[in-house]
């Protein structure tokens, strides 16, 4: 069997899992975030007056951070007074983040284990070897419920990466890369399974940027194996009942790809589509309104230092509004103590607090009709951070910064 | 759910998306007629207008990728729609539709076969479906029994207290 394959065969109490199989598992850890814990609890109250157990479930406020209006503020008492009645303890509302950076800096992403979370990008923690993939409220209030769901046990599609990645390329350019060449519908309902040397060597916030986006190509979770990186990273937390899984050798696969990337340069997400990849050179001189740093993708404390040292000594142009929106208060504290924070605000950028942001147009920085912005995110869907007629790029966070510079997409000088 | 399912075609192309069914900045809201203001907002804000009851989204690839907001097939179904036939769909929002009741049908390299404002005919039991101007019978895949019973009950929970009932 395969990483996905054991895990969700321990999860679900067989010695053996098959693709395509329906079965029924437990449930390791559960999450929902201020936007999408309203929607179950009201589920949720239609069927139980207690959750199965609350020191497995994890509350994240981040969607909506403070406020923006009166129905996120109702949404968010809905939230503390079901916490408060369910003796939730894993509730953080102050601010600490967002979910899919909270989560692992807390030390709550185990390897092995089967994560859900009412938010599409849960896919993130597989960066960790965990299974873990997204649901929406009516399924996650089961969960809340019963500790169990029914999985269909995906096929699995190897991705295996070889070479090293140089310069300004990034894992974001990898993972555009890959979904570039997939498809956005490419690996629907399946799992993908990264391998290779660069996946054996890339740090932690690497390998959570390129899970983060899996579920881009339609997968219904991404994973890799626990390297040194992330086995140092729990180490640090104190964390240490877990079993690392690993594929079997003679492991199955519905289908593999191979990619080289010494070559590799930086790449764009075009609009409307993840999938509408193009290297950078083809894209340069798009005049831009807005960048945005940040995100369950790109808002880690190394993407903040890569945006910043392109940015050291210019100025933001006089066009573009920059926001940078660190992933977590942890990371804004470090980002403190290294001058980053003071980089960015002596260039001319605007810094926000830590949440998601502009990056699904509910907060901040929303864009008008026309504008054009240049994102660090993981979607650029039609309307997704403003107006309909609003643009999204997809870039990595260095090319945000020197576009940002520039007023038009281009990439750092090397 | 009904075994024969009628209605006037909406045709939408491949990879529509949570964002062009419901906008981010709409998730706040939880009243299902407020969402359904807002159904398919991204490509026609006149969408809620024109939608009558019974009317049935026809699309190509992928439909409903994205989010894993449930408030898009939600806002769907209180504008009105009465099923989703596509090419496929993401799996998020096919698990968030079943839940909700809202019928989803695939069948493959459809889209070319209809026109806006078709008629389609959909016989869930027999798996296949009708466009009226042509009278075309093309395939659809058949749903197990548990989800027909799930769509058949108005979605999850409904089911589930049924099914408690019974038991008791």
């Amino acid at each position: 069997m395969n990483i996905t394959e054991k895990i969700l065969a321990h999860a679900s109490g067989s010695k053996q899992v098959y693709p395509d199989e329906i079965i029924e598992t437990k449930i390791d850890l559960a999450m929902s975030h201020d936007g999408t814990t309203p929607p179950t609890v009201m589920t949720f109250n239609k069927i139980a007056d207690k959750v199965w157990d609350p020191d497995k479930i994890v509350i994240v406020f981040d969607h909506n951070v403070p406020a923006n209006n009166i129905g996120s503020a109702e949404f968010q008492k809905i939230t503390r007074k079901f916490a408060k009645t369910q003796g939730i303890k894993k509730f953080f509302t102050h601010g600490e983040g967002i979910c899919h950076q909270v989560l692992p800096e807390q030390g709550l992403i185990k390897p092995g284990e089967v994560i859900v979370g009412a938010d599409s990008h849960t896919c993130t923690y597989g960066a960790f070897g965990a299974f873990a993939t997204g649901m929406g409220a009516t399924d996650l209030a089961m969960i809340y419920a019963t500790g169990q769901t029914w999985f269909m046990v995906p096929r699995t599609i190897k991705i295996n990466v070889q070479g090293a990645l140089h310069g300004y390329t990034t894992p974001k350019d990898l993972i555009l890369k890959i979904i570039g060449e997939i498809g956005s519908f490419g690996a629907t309902y399946h799992a993908l399974e990264f391998t290779g040397s660069v996946i054996e060597n890339m740090d932690v916030p690497g390998r959570l940027t390129m899970c983060n986006m899996t579920v881009e190509s339609g997968a219904k979770n991404g994973i890799m194996e626990p390297n040194k990186a992330v086995l140092d990273f729990l180490k640090v937390r104190n964390v240490s009942d877990f079993k690392v899984v690993r594929s079997d050798k003679d492991a199955s696969y519905e289908k593999e790809y191979n990619f080289q990337v010494d070559d590799l340069e930086p790449q764009i997400a075009c609009p409307d589509n993840v999938d509408n990849i193009h290297p950078l050179n083809q894209v340069e001189g798009v005049e831009i309104n807005q960048a945005f740093l940040g995100s369950c993708t790109n808002g880690r404390l190394e993407d903040l230092r890569l945006a910043a040292d392109v940015l050291k000594g210019h100025k933001v142009h006089d066009d573009v509004r920059f926001l940078v929106v660190p992933a977590s208060k942890n990371i804004y504290l470090d980002a403190l103590k290294e001058g980053i924070i003071e980089t960015f605000l002596e260039a001319g950028a605007i810094v926000c607090n830590p949440g998601c942001g502009p990056c699904l147009g509910a907060h901040m920085g929303v864009l008008g009709s026309e504008e054009v912005c240049i994102s660090s995110t993981n979607r650029n869907f039609v309307g997704r951070m403003g107006d309909p007629k609003s643009k999204v790029y997809l870039a990595n966070p260095a090319v945000v910064a020197s576009s940002a510079i520039a007023g038009e997409i281009t990439g750092p000088d090397i | 759910m009904k075994d024969k399912i009628e209605g006037k075609v909406w045709k939408f192309g491949d990879d529509i998306d949570t964002d062009i069914i419901i906008p981010g900045r709409y998730l706040v809201l939880t009243d299902e007629n407020e969402l359904a203001k807002h159904a398919m907002e991204g490509v026609d804000p006149e969408f809620h207008r024109k939608a009558q009851d019974g009317d049935i989204i026809l699309a190509g690839k992928n439909f409903g990728c994205g989010s894993s907001r449930e408030h898009a097939p939600i806002a769907l179904k209180a504008v009105g729609i009465s099923a989703v036939v596509a090419e496929s769909f993401a799996r998020i929002f096919y698990r968030n539709a079943i839940n909700v009741g809202l019928p989803l049908l695939e069948s493959e390299k459809i889209l070319s076969q209809f026109n806006q404002g078709d008629k389609i005919e959909l016989y869930t039991d027999k798996g296949i479906l009708e466009n009226e101007r042509t009278g075309e019978e093309y395939e659809i895949k058949k749903l197990p029994e548990f989800m027909l019973e799930i769509l058949d009950k108005g979605g999850l929970i409904l089911y589930l207290k049924e099914k408690l009932k019974e038991e008791m």
